[in-house]
Parts: structure tokens; sequence; C-alpha cells
């Protein structure tokens, strides 16, 4: 008890501080409005901040962090409140940093290739202040309308197009970062790299737990000359699997490769009328970009293996309304599932591509033997699956049994030698499966990381490692404080 | 499993977004038509509606979003009481609809908000301030007899030049910021142009249609009322303009003053029936939506239900009917480059965008121009300029400076209520230009009257 009570005088000692160094409203204490900030994209966890502070610049939000190192209050990072692993679950004794104010893009220069924006940007913002001068950012996650770039650099978020560009670790060179002390730290640079350990490298997808970016450097890639996005129909995932296996097996890299199957599409059907071939088994959207003549040469590569491979339907978008039809079938695939399941669960594992028909013969067959529905979306070209599980929580059990299905899907990623996230992070949803990927030796080396960030173990807590250790206990069979620092020789810092 | 269940109880609750059926005693809300559980239920938090919504961008707050707001609602059905802060973010809502658009899962906020509203009216205790304010808006707005009263006054300050001499001194924005407001935004009047109640088709009868003159529209506006007769009875159509007809109770739909919707809506449909349309014509956005959901308006009223269903299936938005019946009249070329600006309530409540634009583009000599963030509502949004004057001015001013980037010679769109805002948004910006409805446009292509008259004097 006396340890809540000094929890609750440590959350309004950080409070009276807030207070001083933010405007009125961007301290948010009010009970009904503390809640809506109780869970983010993955909305069946939620816990209710103690308080939520909306900084309007770097200096207030490192301000605030300082004020939780000195109370030792846990705090937690949140952007647009996207995430679909709980990364952004606040913490009920500590503070939940919205960064959706702080949201300038404080530098443009097409000539650099760069930009440089603040954490809140609006992901497809910045393609859009890009593209009057021939460029565009390319991480595109299926949210890139209102997902923030602080969100994307903590998740390293990837996107349709991350198969040619890669992801957003790939994007980012350069940061400015508050470190769980309250100091204000640049990592990498405008250069592509920096001499020295990448710490930038990993502070992107490190989920929060390290401190919190502030500002990023990212690098802007042109506008491609051609780009062609073909709509294509299969029977089945097997035939539209294996028609992404050969393209790829052909040397052609496309911009996108994704698949859904049937029920996938009939929940974007629903949603957005996308007007996908009907009675198709799987579909693929294939965009091809780059310079025009290798477009050309490619999209008949293309088109051939697919009919190789069993398509019975190609639609190649004629012009942008065309092709940002096709888009907003895939892309507003995973809310769409909405308007066919009451709940669902999206999950996230990678395999290697060529195992995709068995595996996803094996989640049909979980889902058959269940009763458990599952829509299947994916990066079919680099093996990032999202299965849908669909449940209705109102019957009894159905949370669990699709709980179990979901947690199993991600059993069969690892047997194939993939892995539990492919984009969207552990967070607090993964947390449990860590140890299924990794061995103690592996989470404790992961921990010393984190120690040396955040001895204190206030940045984001909880999320990312299934049993957090204090840095003070060392892990592994190793006693006392490392040798150097007994020495004192060298200090954790 | 046990494990599993450990860990769930560390992060707090657990399980769907919602799973109530109705509200919990002491809550926000009673049993008269509380938001419905089941579609706040289909909100699945994804996100998609923040960039869309007028207060999240200007804001960035959680609470002054779809989302939140729906987040609210469920606070309320579950217990927590309906406290100022509760009902302030309710109150910033807009009404645009821009949300309903965006929501890939098919989310029915404007219902939710509608229910919603009409909780908040029956059980929130308001300042005297705002109530007085509210009380003089809702005695005055739906009330055509009573604006057309406010002409005369209104005409003689402005030809006097007393308005902006009031404007000047601040007098008004010291007493009131929201009547300082509502001042700024009445237009520059015309002489009042009287329709008859039966005007014949010109050349071959293709369909009879009535006409709603409605409130703001029929007082400030009467050359747009007498350019949708004009445009329509070239078309093709007999116009029945009853004189018995009042207030569609937009405005007091969209601020959960549902009784006294209701009784405007029930006049409304006596009206119209027996004068024989096929269908009764709107040019002002708010109230062609208000009026397609009579149904669910009168839903309770077993003597309305049904005439009201079947009046709500023929009320059509001007530009819808003209689209349909495709033009007769030759039009003469107008050589003019016009923004269109999107009416939320035609473009997100009534999903008609492409028939305004393919009339205007119809139109020999004149250039169609969008105006970059077309979604973001203009801050008019029925009475909130006048009860929320500063987000209001905020995003007109933004919407001005959208439309401004154009470069357009005249702004065009189809709802008196944004017509007022943005003409003295665009005002505010110093670049002037010509402000004309949809009709307004077409009527003056088809007399072929020259560009000029649609531009700024």
């Amino acid at each position: 008890m006396d340890e809540a009570v000094a929890a609750v005088a440590a959350v309004e000692a950080v409070t009276r501080r807030a207070r001083e160094l933010l405007p009125a409203d961007a301290v948010v204490t009010d009970r009904a409005r503390l809640r809506t900030y109780e869970c983010d994209g993955l909305a069946h966890y939620r816990v209710t901040p103690a308080l939520v502070v909306l900084p309007r610049d770097a200096a207030q939000l490192a301000g605030v962090v300082r004020a939780c190192a000195e109370h030792q209050v846990p705090y937690v990072a949140r952007g647009a409140g996207t995430g679909l692993s709980g990364g952004a679950l606040p913490h009920a004794e500590g503070v939940l940093v919205v960064t959706s104010q702080m949201r300038a893009i404080t530098d443009m220069r097409p000539e650099d290739q760069r930009a440089v924006v603040e954490p809140g940007v609006i992901n497809l913002d910045v393609t859009r202040a890009a593209t009057p001068h021939g460029y565009y950012y390319a991480p595109d996650p299926s949210s890139q309308q209102i997902c923030s770039i602080g969100g994307n650099v903590a998740e390293n978020s990837g996107g349709a197009h991350c198969l040619k560009y890669g992801f957003t670790t790939n994007h980012v060179v350069g940061a400015d970062f508050v470190t769980p002390q309250g100091e204000t730290v640049a990592l990498g640079g405008i250069a592509p790299d920096s001499p020295g350990y990448d710490l930038l490298g990993a502070v992107v997808g490190s989920e929060g737990t390290l401190g919190i970016v502030t500002s990023a450097t990212v690098r802007l890639v042109r506008l491609p000359e051609e780009v062609r996005t073909v709509l294509v129909g299969f029977e089945s995932t097997d035939h539209a699997g294996a028609a992404t296996s050969a393209i790829i097996a052909a040397g052609i890299v496309p911009a996108a490769i994704e698949m859904m199957d049937a029920l996938a599409i009939e929940a974007a059907e629903a949603a957005v009328h996308c007007n996908y071939p009907e009675g198709a088994g799987a579909v693929l959207v294939i965009e091809l970009d780059g310079a025009a003549v290798e477009v050309e040469q490619e999209y008949a590569e293309v088109e051939r293996l697919c009919h190789e491979n069993g398509s019975f339907e190609q639609r190649l978008a004629t012009d942008p309304v065309d092709r940002a039809l096709i888009w907003k079938g895939r892309k507003s695939a995973f809310a769409a599932v909405g308007r066919i399941s009451p709940d669902y669960i999206v999950q996230d594992g990678v395999i290697p591509r060529t195992a995709l028909p068995e595996v996803l013969k094996a989640i049909a067959d979980l889902s058959g033997d269940s009763g458990v529905r599952v829509a299947n979306v994916f990066h079919a070209g680099d093996g990032n699956l999202h299965p849908l599980v669909l449940f209705d929580d109102s019957v009894d059990g159905a949370g669990e049994a699709a709980e179990k299905v979901s947690g199993a899907i991600l059993d069969l990623c690892i047997e194939h030698g993939g892995s539990i996230t492919g984009e969207h992070g552990v967070g607090m949803d993964k947390s449990k499966y860590m140890p299924r990927m990794y061995n103690d030796d592996d989470l404790d080396t992961m921990q010393l990381v984190r120690c040396a960030f955040d001895p204190d173990n206030i940045s984001n807590p909880g999320k990312v490692f299934p049993t957090p250790r204090l840095c003070g206990e060392v892990p592994g069979r190793k006693k006392g404080a490392p040798p150097l620092q007994e020495a004192g020789l060298a200090e954790v810092f | 499993m046990t494990d599993q269940r450990a860990d769930d109880a560390a992060l707090g609750e657990t399980g769907s977004i919602i799973d109530l059926g109705m509200p919990v005693p002491g809550g926000a809300f009673d049993e008269h038509h509380p938001p419905d559980a089941a579609l706040i239920g289909d909100c699945v938090h994804c996100g998609f509606c923040l960039p869309t919504c007028p207060t999240y961008v200007l804001w960035g707050e959680e609470m002054d979003s779809p989302r939140g707001r729906i987040y609210l609602m469920k606070e309320g059905l579950e217990g927590e009481p309906m406290s100022d802060s509760m009902v302030s973010h309710w109150d910033a809502c807009l009404g645009c609809m821009a949300c309903v658009t965006a929501c890939p899962s098919g989310v029915q906020y404007d219902t939710l908000i509608e229910q919603t509203r009409a909780q908040v009216e029956r059980r929130h205790e308001r300042s005297t301030k705002d109530k007085a304010l509210r009380g003089l808006v809702f005695s005055l707005f739906p009330y055509p007899k009573r604006l057309r009263l406010l002409r005369g006054p209104l005409r003689a300050m402005q030809a006097t030049g007393l308005d902006r001499a009031l404007r000047r001194t601040g007098l008004l924005d010291k007493l009131s910021p929201q009547l300082a407001a509502m001042e700024s935004l009445a237009p520059r009047l015309g002489k009042p142009e009287k329709l008859p109640t039966h005007i014949a088709a010109r050349g071959e009868r293709r369909a009879v249609v009535g006409l709603l003159t409605g409130c703001v529209q029929g007082a400030f506006f009467p050359g747009v009322n007498a350019a949708t007769a004009r445009v329509l009875q070239a078309e093709g159509c007999d116009v029945v303009v009853p004189r018995s007809q009042g207030c569609c109770g937009a405005l007091s739909v969209h601020n959960g003053r549902e009784p006294e919707a209701q009784d405007f809506a029930r006049r409304l449909v006596d009206s119209f029936e027996g004068s024989g349309v096929e269908y009764v014509v709107v040019n002002a956005a708010g109230c062609g939506s208000t009026m397609k959901e009579y149904a669910d308006l009168l839903a309770d009223d077993p003597s309305y239900a049904e005439r009201a269903k079947a009046f709500a299936e023929r009320v059509r938005d001007v530009s819808e009917i003209l689209d349909e019946l495709g033009p007769v009249a030759p039009r003469h070329p107008l050589e003019l480059s016009i923004a269109y600006h999107d009416a939320c309530h035609l473009a997100h409540a009534q999903g008609v965008r492409a028939q305004p634009r393919r009339l205007l583009e119809a139109i020999p000599g004149l250039e169609l121009k969008e105006i970059a963030e077309g979604e973001l509502c203009c801050g008019s949004a029925g009475i909130y300029n006048v009860v929320n004057p500063e987000p209001a001015r905020e995003l007109g001013d933004r919407k001005a400076a959208n439309i401004v980037a154009t470069g357009a010679q005249v702004l065009v769109t189809a709802n008196p209520g944004c017509l007022m805002q943005v003409t003295s948004a665009i005002a505010r910006s110093d670049h002037p230009m010509g402000m004309a409805h949809t009709v307004e446009v077409l009527d003056a292509s088809i007399r072929g009257v020259p560009a000029s008259s649609l531009l700024p004097d």
C-alpha cells in the first residue's frame, strides 16, 4: 500500500512539473479524458494512464521525461495510437507522452533527399510534402494516412513497398533522441552511415523501451518514372503463392506483391467496394515501378508468370484512380474485417516465402479444426503474413479460442524458421512469445542493451520482454555487478 | 494458460471494446435512445478517422477525434457520469461526417453523435450564457418569417455602413465573441425575390418537383432559390413551392433538439403531402441530409413513420435531380475558373460529389479546380460557427487559404452555411473572389448572363 501511495505522490510531482512546462490544455488529468487514451490500435488491452501530456516541442517533452526520471515514474510514448501490438498501452502509475502535437516538417531538402520531421508528423504527410519536389517517403504501412513517424521509428514499421525499398530502419538516417534520463542526444546524422556503434539502429524498432525520438531525419526516394499496378485473380492461395515465388525466382523485385484470400476480399469489398475479381480464391496486387523500359519488360514477364501459374483474370490499373482503388481494397483490409466479424485479432508473422503454401494449408487446418475463421492478408513478396483471426467476444470462450489459434499461427511461423512479428512489433501482445523465439541468453543480452539506456526501467516498461528483469539483477549465472564496474573502471549508464 | 491470465490481469481490462447492452444507471445516459452499444462496438479503434476530423487536425487530441468521442460514449454507457469535459468534446464535434466517409469498419458515427446530442440536451445543464445563446439561435434561425424581419435592419446597417462601424469598435467581440461571429457571417443582402407557388416547366414536362425554400437560404440567399426554380423550369420541371412549408429541422437535429426537430419534420411532411410532386428538391446540403433521414427521426411516431419514409425517398439534392434528368436547356459559355467546395452534408452525409462537378464541367468555357484538403470541413457546420467561433474561424481561414491557392475566380458550393462561412473567411484573407451556389452558375449559363455577373464588384 505504501508503494501505491508513493507512486501517486510521484505522479503528482511530475504533474506539477508538467503544468509548469506545458500549456494548461496539454496536461490531461480528467478521468474521462484520460480514459480515451486507454488503448492504441489493439483495443482489447486497456489501462488508464495516471497522466497524459501533449508536449508541443522537444524541450517540453525532455522536461517531462526528466521529471519522470527524477521521481522514478514510468512513461510510455504514443503517436497516433494505431499500433497493433499494444506497444503504446499506458502504465497505470505512469505518464503517457503523446507526440500528436509535435507535427511540423521542420526541413525539406529534396536536393539532399532528406526531410527532417517531428515524431507526430503523419507518414503520408511526408510523401505529400515531398511529392511536389519529385520525391516520396517509401515505407508505407497500411495505416500511412494516420500513423506517425515517431511510432514508425519505434516499431520499425514496414508496409507493402518494403519488399523493394526496405523498412523504416533503412530510411531513417538520424534522430534527436531523449534518453530515459531526459537528456537530448543526436544519433546518426545526415550521411547515410555514421561511424561507431549503430546506436540509431538500436533505437529504431526498440518500441519505446530505450527512449523517445523527438526528431527524425528521413531519406526521400525519387518518384519512379513509371508505376504499374496489376490486380490478378487466382482460384486459390496456392496458385497465387506459386506465382509469387515464380516472379521472385525470375529475378524481378516488384515494389510490392500483396496477397489477400477470399475472406479478406469479402471484407474489403464490403467496406470500400474495390471491385476485385469475382469468385477469386486469392488475389495478388503486384506493383512494378522504376524506369519505363524496365517496367514494361518486367510487366510482360509478370503477366506471363501469373498466367502460367493459373491466374484467371489480370487487371492493369490504367490511371491513378484505378490504382488507388486497388490499393484501397488492400490497405483498408484490416479495419474492413470489422464488417464481417464483430471482433478479430490481427496477427503478424513472417515465414520464408517458399513455405507459403505449406503454412497456409496448416492455417486452414487450424481454422477447420477449431471452427475459428481466419482471413489472410499479407505481404507475399517477403513472406510477412497477416492472418486475421475472427471471433465474437459476446460468445463465451470465443476470445480464448481465437487467441489459441492466433498463438498456434505464430508457432507455425517459428517452426518454419520465421519470426513472431514482421512489422507490428512485440509490444504487450507478443512478449509472451519471445521465449519461443529466443533462449534465455539471447533475452539476457537484449536486457543488457536495455539497461545501458534505461537502467531504471522507466521507459515503456513491461513491453517486448516477457519477464522484465531489473537492471540490478545481472542476468545469467554471474552474480554481482559486471567485473569492470566492480573494479571502478566503467559504469552502467 | 493460467500464466497468461495473470499477465492479462496485470494489463488491466481486456476483452472487446464494449459488451454492454443498456446504459449503467448513474452514467451519462438514460434509456431513451442512448448511443447504441452495438454501433459503438463496430469501432475497432484503428484511427483511420483521425486525419479527416477537423478538431483532431486542429488540436491533435484523442478526445477531440471521432474515435475519442465514441470512447467517451462508451465510458458514459459504462457508468461514467456526464461531465462538463465530456460534453465539451461532443459539443466540439462539427458533425461534418468526414469520419463516416473515412471509416473502413462502417461505424455509424452520424447516428451515434445524434443520439448522444439528444441525451446531452435533455440531461446536461448548460451555462446560463450558453443557454441564452442557443435559445436566441433556435428562436430565430428555424423561422423564415423572423429571419425575414431581420433582413430590414441588417440591410439598413449594411447600406449605412453601420455594420462596419460596429465591427471596428470591437464592442460585440467584447460582449460576446459568439454574437460577433453571428454578425460577421451575415451576407450582403440583395433584393428579396418571392417565388410563385406554381412554376410551369418550359418545353416538354419531364418531372413535377417540390422546392424547399428553407430558412437561411430563403432569407439570406433568395437569389439561390430563384435560380433553382429557373434552372428546374428550364430543364423541364413543373416546380411547386408550398406556402405552408417551414423549417426542415436540420439545425435542431444536429444539436440534439429532438422533439423540436420532430415537430418541424411532421409539418414539412404535411406541407408536401398531397402536392402531387414526384421529388422534393433541396438546394441546401444540411437540409437535404436531414430530410433524407426523416424515416429515422419519426420512426417512433406511428402516425408519421410510414409517411416520413415515403417522403424521405423522394428527397433529392438539386444537383442529383439535374444530373439524373440530364440537360435539355442549352448552355452558354462561361469563361470562368471555379473552385468547387464540397459541403460536408452533401459529400459526406449524402455521398453527392460527382453530380455537381459533372454539371459544372458541362458548361462550355468553365474550368473546374479542386481544393486541397477538400474533405476537411470549412467550420460552418450548422450553428457551429456561432457557438464555437474560435475553432470555426481557424478552420475557415485554413479553407480560405486552400481556396485562394487554387487561383480560381469563383468559389462554388451548395450550402448556405458554407457560403456564409467561406465568404467571411475569404474576406479576411483579402483575396476577393466571386461566391455562388452551383445552381446560380447553371442559371447564368442557361440564361446567357455574362461571366462577370458572378465576379466580385
